[in-house]
């Protein structure tokens, strides 16, 4: 206790030392996530020639060798002969409009431009949670659309007066074709797939058991049998001279097809409903259709919203099978662009494909990434 | 409670029959029969009106006649002079080769890439994100042209060929090729050996749990099983005196261009349509097996590992007593659905001609003109290869559920 | 009846076409102005789009004969685009009033589908296309090839039964688009592609480089290609027939779009009968006297046709060989306007 003095009682705290360098910032990063262990970094080292030997392959096509600008396969040609033969852009610029549009008359597109237009505007309101008059906004996008859509883009003819030329259905291709059928697949497979659900959990036996064979059986077939059926059966199913676009025919098969999906989609939302929901609902006297309408299935749909965008996801990547029924689909528009001597090169495939998948890639991952973030925001109560 | 007694009491009579929930279930019920039963009579009455006006048979005897064309592979005997019937079969068991592969290839890739999705090490969890990514949302068919116009023309041509394997296989635009396995009389006894070998790995793996649950003693069972089941066929095959022999693949390099190449029918040949469509199939569907994965092994409670790390189990026991097991009752009714979807999905081998159900059956609707009978052949054997899918797992299901005490 | 109802009343919303059963075809394409066509999904030559969704080929010209025929407007016509798979189902169901899509005319089409062939409009048959670099110069050299080629046809039966008769082996990659056979033989996925010759050369096109194939000499088949139109309805089956027969008899006269008016003056009583100049062949099948002028002035003759989409001059280069008219030396024989 006598030397006293020599203890040093600190006033203040100690100035915070850096992290040792090997723990923190970019390298410490490093080493906590890449070379960790011997292990680890043989890992690291293998995943980072994976990765170069996939992309440098694909930006050495698709940018470095690839042909922006020309008329025609000379264009793309030029390039072989110097070595390496790139993506022939060129192609798929030239070639946009009917990759979007189909053999669409030129001078009625705009028709095809203001349903684009419409969808755009109607559907990113219904996206956006906060944005207000959802009702209003789902019946104009789940209604009244349909119907503008459907005159904008087969035409009205009153008998002599036109008012817009009709443009038959084998025209359609393209873009609008996938979109067409994927999102009436959709619309129209709403309502049937939430009276399939229902039907399911129906109390009434017989109710039940045609919901659930009429779900088991089309989840148990696979879509392109059932393009097949609506290609080659369905008109035997008809009487005589009467006869289905062909567009129509697809529609029925692929809603009828998505329709099981989405009543076991919907299914999944109506059993997360907790029971005091139904039998509060029935306490205050709510006949069955109002307690569905007004209390279990708003809730229902809500929590499925990223189940019915999966779905959709599913269907707008199937929407490529009808070119084995001989539509033109997106890619079945750009498969049959293959066959124009004036582009062929041996690149043309490949940028076709290309451009496909790229095409598909945005769609559907900003589809899965909106789920997701759906999922996220409707969770939120449930978070611990 | 009183007033209730005395309500129902008090009203004998219910109020009507439009208010009573039974009498209109059964007028529901009843207008739906209806309703099912005149649409079915128009579809069919049509269908028979039509069949008959445009004089096409119906019935399933064109399964019969001679079919004419070929069919560049198949498990079962094969001719241009065998009937209609045999063609499908061909095409049903190449649908069935192309699920079998496809789900066991897609199972591997697919726990490889989730577990690789929760790795520690960045790189391999940025990679595997990337590949689930992107394969789930780019279209199977469009994989599909790709595996099979992309690839094809990246291999060696006809009269060329990639030899790998110490000169055994052989990949070229023709298909991947090797030695094929011919048996001689007498082989059966290995087949036979094969299957007793199955059965005693068993029973060793039932009476090895039985061990341990009563002592605590481990047996390797794993290897013992593996002993088994090569060990036992190979002696057989040596006690037969060897009756097997190999059928070489034949590369001709010489003579007529033509000529060149392998030679039809030497070796077993994988043909490039089977190999695109099972690697697509099995790619595509590997990323959502890679998701299952990942959610599975996230449901499984932190504490889980903790615990087995604290009762002094390494890491990899830990995967493989605690976590995997615990996860795998997550994992198994989604793993189901995309099993039966990639069986589904093999349907698109139409498009590249690989001969598979729906395929061959194409050829012999446009042969016959017998759509409603074909279109019938699928849906009947999707529909029980769906149900008998699910039925198995269905019953696994309930085996790997959480039996509580 | 009763059961028509039902359709008829959804019909009203989509694209869905009811026509009344009793009407006959040529009524009913005169009520809603136009012929539905046929056609194929893009085979250059015969039928094929071009970028702007315009319908061209020898197949096409038919279509337009027949609507010229009926309303003395080519243009008034609309085509379908159809699959080997859907092309009979949709001319039995009345989608289509009549198909003109390279269909090989056989007995078993011709009388247990419920279908006439109106007659021949190419003379074709199976034949092989090979790299020239094989050195093969006979399809009887092909020993052990690997063959491409469509599904649904009859080329898949043929070649099974060339192979089979000569006793050689094979392997067959059978497609279910035309498009993609053509994309493996270009991968060099095939030794062979076979298909009805015309096809041959029109598909050659779409290769990377065509000069390197070439089409071997045999011909394995007799494919005569026609148009085809629903049984039982004489009146619509005379007026395809005819159509075809006044284009092929035009060529024989002389008679070409460009000549048309002025052959109207003729004194070749044959050419006076064609252009309706004398007598009434156009009421006996129901259109007006004019129709084989409208025809001729519409599309031209079959020669006109030939020469414009498949001839020497086209891509396809195709010789005229056993499609010349029966005094050139080939099978074209139309019976006479008399």
């Amino acid at each position: 206790m006598a030397n006293a003095d020599i203890f040093q009682i600190r006033t203040e705290e100690a100035p915070k030392l850096a992290a040792p360098i090997s723990t923190s910032g970019v390298i410490g990063w490093m080493r906590q996530n890449l070379f960790s262990s011997i292990g680890n970094t043989v890992l690291t080292v293998i995943g980072i020639l994976i990765a170069y030997s996939l992309i440098m392959p694909f930006i050495q096509f698709a940018i470095i060798d690839a042909v922006w600008t020309g008329d025609d396969r000379t264009a793309c040609l030029a390039v072989e002969g110097a070595g390496h033969a790139g993506a022939c852009w060129a192609y798929v610029i030239d070639y946009l409009p009917q990759f979007i549009y189909g053999r669409y008359p030129t001078e009625e597109i705009y028709r095809v431009n203001i349903v684009y237009a419409l969808f755009v505007l109607l559907l990113v309101p219904l996206l956006m949670p906060s944005a207000p008059y959802k009702g209003i906004n789902a019946l104009l996008f789940l209604v009244v659309f349909p119907i503008i859509s459907y005159f904008l883009l087969t035409g009205l003819e009153f008998g002599d007066t036109v008012v817009l030329p009709i443009v038959e259905t084998a025209r359609w291709g393209g873009l609008l074709v996938t979109l067409v059928i994927a999102v009436t697949g959709i619309v129209a497979s709403l309502p049937l797939g939430i009276a399939l659900a229902l039907g399911r959990r129906s109390n009434m036996p017989i109710i039940k058991m045609v919901s659930v064979i009429f779900i088991e059986f089309w989840r148990g077939v696979p879509l392109i049998t059932v393009l097949f059926m609506s290609s080659v059966m369905l008109p035997l199913f008809l009487p005589e001279g009467v006869t289905f676009d062909k567009l129509l025919r697809v529609l029925i098969g692929v809603t009828l097809f998505s329709a099981a999906y989405m009543a076991e989609v919907v299914r999944g939302g109506l059993q997360a409903i907790p029971k005091g929901q139904y039998e509060g609902a029935m306490a205050l006297g709510l006949r069955f259709w109002q307690m569905m309408g007004l209390i279990i299935l708003p809730q229902a749909l809500k929590l499925v919203i990223p189940g019915i965008v999966n779905t959709f996801i599913g269907l707008f990547k199937d929407t490529t099978l009808v070119l084995i029924v001989g539509m033109f689909d997106l890619l079945g528009q750009i498969q049959s662009s293959f066959s124009d001597p004036n582009w062929s090169t041996p690149t043309q495939g490949h940028t076709g494909y290309l451009f496909a998948a790229i095409v598909f890639f945005i769609f559907c991952f900003g589809m899965s990434r909106y789920s997701i973030f759906m999922e996220n925001k409707l969770h939120t109560g449930h978070k611990r | 409670m009183s007033i209730q007694e005395q309500d129902s009491a008090g009203a004998p009579a219910r109020a009507s029959l439009l208010n009573d929930p039974k009498a209109r279930g059964l007028f529901y019920q009843a207008t739906l029969i209806i309703a099912l039963v005149a649409f079915g009579w128009f579809i069919v009455s049509n269908t028979v009106e039509n069949l008959e006006r445009q004089n096409i048979a119906s019935g399933f005897g064109f399964l019969q006649n001679t079919a004419g064309f070929g069919i560049i592979q198949a498990l079962v005997d094969y001719t241009e002079t065998s009937s209609y019937g045999q063609a499908i079969l061909v095409g049903f068991f190449n649908t069935l080769l192309v699920a079998v592969i496809g789900i066991f290839l897609a199972t591997i890739i697919g726990f490889v890439v989730g577990i690789a999705r929760l790795s520690n090490n960045w790189v391999i969890s940025r990679l595997a994100y990337c590949y689930v990514e992107l394969i789930r949302n780019v279209p199977l068919l469009l994989q599909i042209f790709f595996w099979y116009f992309a690839v094809l023309r990246a291999v060696p041509g006809k009269r060329d060929k990639w030899s790998f394997l110490f000169d055994t296989f052989h990949l070229n635009i023709a298909g991947l090729r090797g030695p094929q396995p011919i048996f001689e009389e007498g082989s059966g006894i290995i087949g036979w050996a094969l299957v007793l070998a199955i059965v005693l790995a068993f029973a060793v793996a039932r009476w090895s749990r039985k061990r341990q649950e009563a002592t605590g003693q481990q047996f390797p069972v794993f290897l013992t099983g593996l002993g088994l089941i090569i060990g036992l066929p190979l002696i057989a095959y040596l006690i037969a005196g060897m009756p097997m022999h190999f059928n070489y693949p034949e590369f001709v390099e010489t003579g007529p261009m033509l000529r060149r190449g392998f030679t039809l029918g030497s070796g077993f040949n994988l043909i490039p349509e089977f190999l695109a469509l099972t690697l697509a199939l099995s790619i595509y569907t590997a990323a959502f097996i890679a998701e299952i994965v990942r959610a599975g092994i996230q449901a499984v409670s932190h504490g889980q590992s903790e615990a087995a790390h604290a009762l002094g189990l390494r890491n990899g026991p830990t995967l493989r007593l605690v976590i995997i097991p615990q996860a795998m009752r997550v994992i198994i009714p989604p793993l189901t659905s995309q099993y039966l979807n990639l069986t589904k999905n093999s349907s698109l081998a139409v498009a590249i001609a690989f001969p598979d159900l729906v395929s061959v059956g194409g050829t012999v609707l446009n042969q016959t003109g017998q759509a409603i009978e074909i279109i019938g052949i699928w849906m009947f054997v999707y529909l029980t290869l769906s149900l008998l899918t699910s039925a198995f797992m269905n019953w696994y299901n309930q085996r790997m559920a959480l039996v509580e005490r | 009846m009763s059961n028509k109802i039902l359709p008829l009343v959804l019909g009203t919303a989509m694209g869905v076409a009811a026509s009344a059963a009793n009407a006959t075809t040529l009524e009913d394409v005169k009520a809603k102005g136009f012929v539905q066509c046929g056609v194929s999904q893009g085979l250059p030559g015969f039928s094929n789009p071009d970028a702007q969704g315009n319908w061209t080929g020898l197949d096409v010209d038919l279509c337009r004969g027949v609507a010229a025929a009926v309303f003395g407007d080519a243009s008034a016509v609309k085509f379908t685009p159809l699959s080997a798979k859907e092309r009979f189902t949709a001319l039995q169901s009345g989608e289509i009033d009549i198909l003109s899509r390279n269909t090989t005319w056989t007995m078993s089409r011709d009388t247990q589908l419920g279908l006439n062939f109106a007659g021949v409009n190419y003379y074709d048959g199976q034949g092989f296309m090979v790299r020239k670099d094989l050195g093969v110069t006979s399809a009887l050299e092909m020993s052990g090839a690997s063959v491409c080629t469509n599904t649904g046809t009859t080329t898949e039966l043929n070649v099974a039964d060339y192979f089979r008769a000569n006793n050689m082996p094979y392997e067959i990659v059978a497609f279910e688009k035309a498009d993609e056979v053509v994309a493996a033989y270009d991968a060099g996925r095939c030794d062979v592609y076979t298909t009805d010759a015309s096809g041959l050369y029109a598909q050659r096109l779409k290769l990377t480089n065509p000069a390197d194939h070439m089409v071997l000499p045999e011909i394995i088949s007799k494919e005569p290609l026609g148009p085809v139109v629903r049984q039982g309805d004489d009146e619509w089956f005379n007026i395809a027939k005819w159509t075809l027969n006044a284009m092929i008899n035009a060529e024989e006269m002389g008679v070409t779009s460009a000549n048309v008016d002025d052959m109207k003056g003729s004194d070749n009583p044959s050419i006076k009968r064609l252009l309706g100049v004398e007598g009434a062949f156009g009421e006996a099948i129901g259109l007006g006297n004019d129709w084989a002028y409208n025809v001729i002035k519409g599309v031209g003759n079959y020669g006109e046709s030939f020469d414009a989409n498949v001839g020497p001059d086209t891509p396809l280069g195709i010789a005229r060989g056993v499609n010349a008219l029966w005094s050139n030396g080939g099978f074209l024989y139309a019976p006479p306007v008399r």
